[in-house]
């Protein structure tokens, strides 16, 4: 980092071809000095511990380097040096908004490995838990960007209102409300009572309310509007190029759900659409949010609705003495902040050889100073939040 | 009676002052009323935080503060003393003098301004033919404060933010001219007690107060918009907005200082309300011809605290605007829509009494307003959108 | 027409702060410590030994195997066995944990000693009221600290618990059956002749409660 009042030396290392990176502006055309600010670690706005180093030229940014790490608790290492099982409470702690989905994509991988079948209840139940997963953790997406916003945190009020619903169910069905720790290789650990499908039933039934609610306040609400509409433009190549996913993928417009690319678990026999954006803007991707918390809405009735009977286990599955054949597999689900995935490279014994983890909201962070540059800093906080982070995952 | 009731305050006076000498009566009468005001408005400050604690969180579904007192009444009485016992922290480049005088000159200024207001029959503190104009130099005065505020504390963040102040403080203040020239234009005076005088008249039992017209609505629209500018409230609290990069110009200020800062800012409120309650919402006057009997002090309190809910509840409600957005809304939309209001304003009195004249300037505002609201919104292409789906 | 939005979204917290007043489903606030809301059934916080009947020592269930202490994720499973044998539920003589220790500062809730334990030994309390000032060995619970009765884990888990009682009563009569025909089948041998076997019958051995970890645990 240079002192302020030095040239700063903005170096583009040589990019492959086709990286087309928006022309960042050189030091000899500013007037004034560049003001280096250090956004956080110790932020109100920042999703965890995490710092911009951004370069300012009066209000406007023309660079940002991201310096993430504080969170870094080695839980690659760690899986490395413990069984497959052990493994699982840890990935509950990658993203730890959407605990479920992150157990789901670590049971694929390991399925994959050792070439396990999973009970169809059991596929079923993975589903209503992801889809529940995915609605809770937009919603508190898009009430903490009001709250970055200045809404003095009612609309992130509302968001969690419905939140606490669906941690309660999680609460009554696995035992903890966050860190759920219930997939198991092969299925899932304890069956859902009637009780329990009941109340999912009724707290489903509410969503839709609740979506109209969120809706409202997005599409209407001028204020916000003017925040959000233009600001923090991607571009659909570059974000291809750089491997960007989830909803930040879709709001730029490029049609790639997972669910709908692989095929994994039961999706296909669900009728969903995926909403698109057309700017690739703040808004946008809010939208593509708001509009998948309805499709997930209806995944969810027609997987209640369709749930078979059966076991939610594979009767061959062994908790204990669990060793896969030597082999590598690569595991993927389309979790509610893009595609996460899990690379296994098993030699025969009961830890894992390589154990890598792809975090969605890391790749997703590269394209962070193409966004911002240009941008005002108030703008930097509400782009910062539109990419929807999880320092747990970014770190791991 | 019920004159007596009305009028009790200023019998209060009137009976401790005759206990004195004739040449001591009318400077102790006047330091009498001093101390009711500067004791009023701060106990008032404090009611008003607890409100704005429990209402925010009602919105959010939520209970505010509960545990000092029933319903948490003696919060207030918490915080302060939180902020007598914080250690108060000069930093050293700070020019000293400075640093001190910035929260004082706020408070003093902004309490000056409640010199003019009429807060009951009979019950203003200084009856001044130019009140108006001897507010709106008060209200110039504390943007100084804040200003002196960010450059004491020889720090680029709080100078930034206290900038940011000050332009938005003065962009808002033409707006906030400009709307009550509507009134002056009408009445003829800037004395207070005059303009409210001319609202105290009842047809058909509704009363005549300026926000009934159509000149009058929008110049209240816009005098409370600029208000909430000037006091820098929500949604125009960037400069001292918690989630943004700088922290504002009182980032340097701690303990009872910063409490004063906080104080200023709620009396501020406070005395924008009472000005905007005197000039279109008729001051003490009863809002129904029949309710007359209330004192005309309950109705002054109680249209400031409504003012004060109206307050609250936009905190609670709208997310902020980003400073140039701030700024484009005063210039651009604003400003010309005030001017076109003293325009119409001008029409409604020449063109003489009947329904025409309402009619005309209420299809006049009602144009400017939508056109000029479109065409904002048409230049940034901003709108609701429709997305599409894939399968 | 510009301002809509916005009224739009004052009329929306309007009718959340009167609402607030009125409905329950609006004002979700629970007064904690005065008062609580009731945790599920499937609740989890920290472990806890099981014993059954009154004396905790001698009813403890926990035999030492250490299978908990292996598969802990965190390893906050400490367990010492002891040198003497104690009988268990069925009668056969099992050694039991001197020290068995949980570091609750490093347990992280997961489930996983209860799910590999061959006995119903260990189950999840959810006491999480556990703060305390003590840094140095306040979060360090020890065997006594840890044991709980039978009658407990039915107030905790009462699905569970139930479920947990039939097996071990199952395992039980099996077992006593085995014993009894095992010693019918001794005392007809006797009665045949001493002539009539040179080997003495084989004491009947009790089928230790190795029940297979369980794949489908009592529904939540």
């Amino acid at each position: 980092m240079s002192a302020a009042g030095t040239k700063t030396e903005l170096v583009n290392a040589a990019k492959p071809e086709g990286w087309n990176r928006p022309p960042v502006i050189a030091p000899d055309e500013i007037e004034g000095e560049v003001l280096e600010v250090a956004m956080g670690p110790h932020h109100p706005s920042t999703h965890g511990v995490f710092r911009m180093d951004v370069g300012l030229d009066g209000e406007r940014v023309i660079k940002l380097k991201p310096v993430f790490g504080y969170l870094h608790r080695n839980h690659e290492q760690l899986a490395q040096t413990q069984t497959y099982l052990a493994s699982m409470p840890y990935t509950d702690r990658l993203d730890y908004f959407c605990s479920l989905s992150n157990n789901w994509a670590y049971a694929l991988a390991v399925e994959k490995l050792a070439g396990q079948e999973v009970p169809e209840r059991a596929e079923y139940l993975r589903v209503i838990l992801a889809e529940l997963t995915r609605i809770q953790n937009h919603a508190s997406t898009i009430g903490f960007l009001l709250q970055e916003m200045g809404a003095s945190g009612t609309p992130l009020m509302y968001a969690f209102r419905e939140r606490e619903k669906i941690l309660d169910l999680f609460e009554s069905l696995t035992g903890s409300r966050m860190m759920c720790n219930y997939m198991r290789f092969g299925g899932c650990r304890v069956d859902a009572s009637e009780a329990w499908l009941a109340a999912t039933r009724k707290v489903v039934a509410g969503l839709p309310a609740f979506a109209d609610e969120f809706e409202r306040f997005l599409m209407s609400n001028e204020i916000l509007m003017a925040r959000c509409q233009g600001v923090g433009v991607l571009k659909p190549d570059l974000a291809i190029n750089a491997g960007i996913s989830g909803p930040m993928l879709r709001g730029s417009g490029v049609n790639y759900d997972i669910r709908k690319v692989d095929h994994y678990g039961v999706y296909d026999r669900f009728k969903f659409r995926v909403p698109l954006g057309d700017h690739g803007d703040i808004y946008d991707r809010y939208m593509v949010r708001t509009l998948e918390i309805r499709e997930s809405i209806s995944i969810l009735e027609q997987a209640l609705r369709e749930l078979p009977g059966g076991p939610v286990m594979d009767p061959k599955a062994k908790i204990r003495n669990f060793r896969p054949k030597a082999g590598e597999a690569y595991g993927r689900i389309e979790a509610p902040k893009g595609e996460l995935g899990f690379y296994l490279i098993s030699d025969g014994g009961p830890n894992p050889y390589r154990y890598r983890v792809r975090p969605p909201s890391l790749i997703n962070l590269t394209v962070l100073e193409d966004m911002c540059l240009g941008a005002n800093v108030a703008d930097v906080v509400l782009i910062f939040g539109s990419v929807d982070i999880v320092l747990g995952e970014v770190d791991r | 009676m019920i004159d007596r009731l009305d009028q009790i305050f200023v019998l209060l006076k009137h009976w401790l002052v005759g206990y004195l000498p004739e040449s001591w009566q009318v400077p102790v009468g006047v330091i009498i009323s001093v101390a009711c005001i500067v004791g009023l408005y701060p106990g008032l400050f404090a009611l008003t935080t607890v409100l704005e604690r429990k209402g925010v969180g009602r919105i959010q579904n939520r209970i505010g503060p509960n545990r000092v007192g029933p319903y948490g009444i003696f919060q207030p009485v918490a915080d302060g003393i939180k902020s007598l016992t914080k250690e108060d922290i000069v930093p050293t480049r700070a020019d000293g003098v400075v640093h001190f005088l910035a929260p004082v000159i706020l408070v003093v200024t902004v309490f000056m301004g409640f010199a003019v207001l009429p807060m009951g029959r009979n019950m203003v503190l200084v009856d001044m033919d130019a009140g108006l104009l001897f507010y709106f130099a008060m209200g110039a005065s504390t943007e100084l404060s804040v200003f002196m505020a960010g450059w004491s504390s020889r720090n680029k963040y709080s100078l930034l933010g206290a900038m940011r102040a000050v332009a938005q403080m003065i962009s808002y203040e033409v707006a906030l001219l400009l709307s009550s020239v509507a009134i002056v234009m009408i009445t003829g005076s800037l004395s207070l007690v005059k303009i409210v005088d001319a609202q105290n008249h009842y047809s058909y039992g509704l009363p005549h107060w300026f926000i009934f017209t159509p000149w009058g609505l929008a110049a209240f629209l816009m005098y409370a918009i600029a208000g909430t500018a000037e006091t820098n409230r929500s949604p125009f609290d960037l400069p001292e907005g918690e989630s943004e990069l700088v922290a504002g110009y009182h980032t340097e200020y701690s303990g009872f200082k910063f409490a004063l800062f906080f104080l200023g800012e709620y009396v501020a409120m406070f005395s924008i309300s009472g000005l905007g309650t005197t000039l279109f919402l008729g001051g003490w006057t009863a809002p129904l011809a029949a309710l007359q009997w209330i004192p005309s002090w309950i109705w002054f309190f109680g249209k400031l605290l409504v003012s004060m809910c109206v307050f609250i509840w936009l905190r609670g409600t709208l997310p902020r605007l980003r400073q140039d957005q701030l700024m484009n809304f005063a210039w651009k939309f604003v400003l010309p829509m005030s001017l076109l209001n003293l325009f119409v304003a001008a029409l409604w009195r020449f063109m003489g009494e009947g329904l025409l004249r309402w009619v005309v300037c209420s299809a006049l505002l009602l144009l400017a307003y939508v056109v000029m609201g479109r065409a904002e919104m048409h230049r940034k292409h901003y709108g609701p959108r429709s997305y599409r789906y894939a399968e | 027409m510009l301002g809509e939005g916005i009224l739009k979204g004052l009329a929306e917290t309007a009718k959340n702060f009167a609402g607030s007043f009125v409905s329950k489903e609006r004002l979700t606030t629970v007064e904690y410590p005065e008062e609580r809301t009731p945790l599920p059934e499937a609740a989890r916080n920290f472990p806890f030994l099981v014993y059954d009947g009154e004396d905790w020592e001698k009813g403890m269930r926990c035999v030492a195997c250490q299978i908990c202490e292996k598969e802990c994720p965190p390893k906050c499973i400490y367990i010492e066995k002891s040198k003497d044998k104690k009988p268990d539920y069925v009668g056969k003589l099992q050694i039991y944990p001197a020290k068995f220790d949980i570091d609750i500062s490093v347990c992280m809730s997961c489930q996983i000693c209860v799910e590999v334990c061959p006995f119903e030994a260990i189950k999840m309390n959810t006491e999480f009221e556990l703060a305390t000032d003590d840094r140095f060995g306040g979060l360090l619970l020890d065997r006594k600290q840890l044991a709980h009765s039978n009658e407990y884990y039915h107030q905790l888990h009462p699905t569970e618990a139930a479920d947990v009682d039939a097996r071990l009563a199952e395992e039980k009569a099996k077992v006593e059956a085995k014993a009894k025909a095992a010693a019918e089948a001794a005392a007809a041998k006797a009665a045949a002749g001493p002539a009539a076997s040179a080997t003495p019958a084989k004491p009947a051995a009790p089928v230790a409660a190795a029940t297979k970890p369980n794949e489908g645990e009592p529904k939540a």
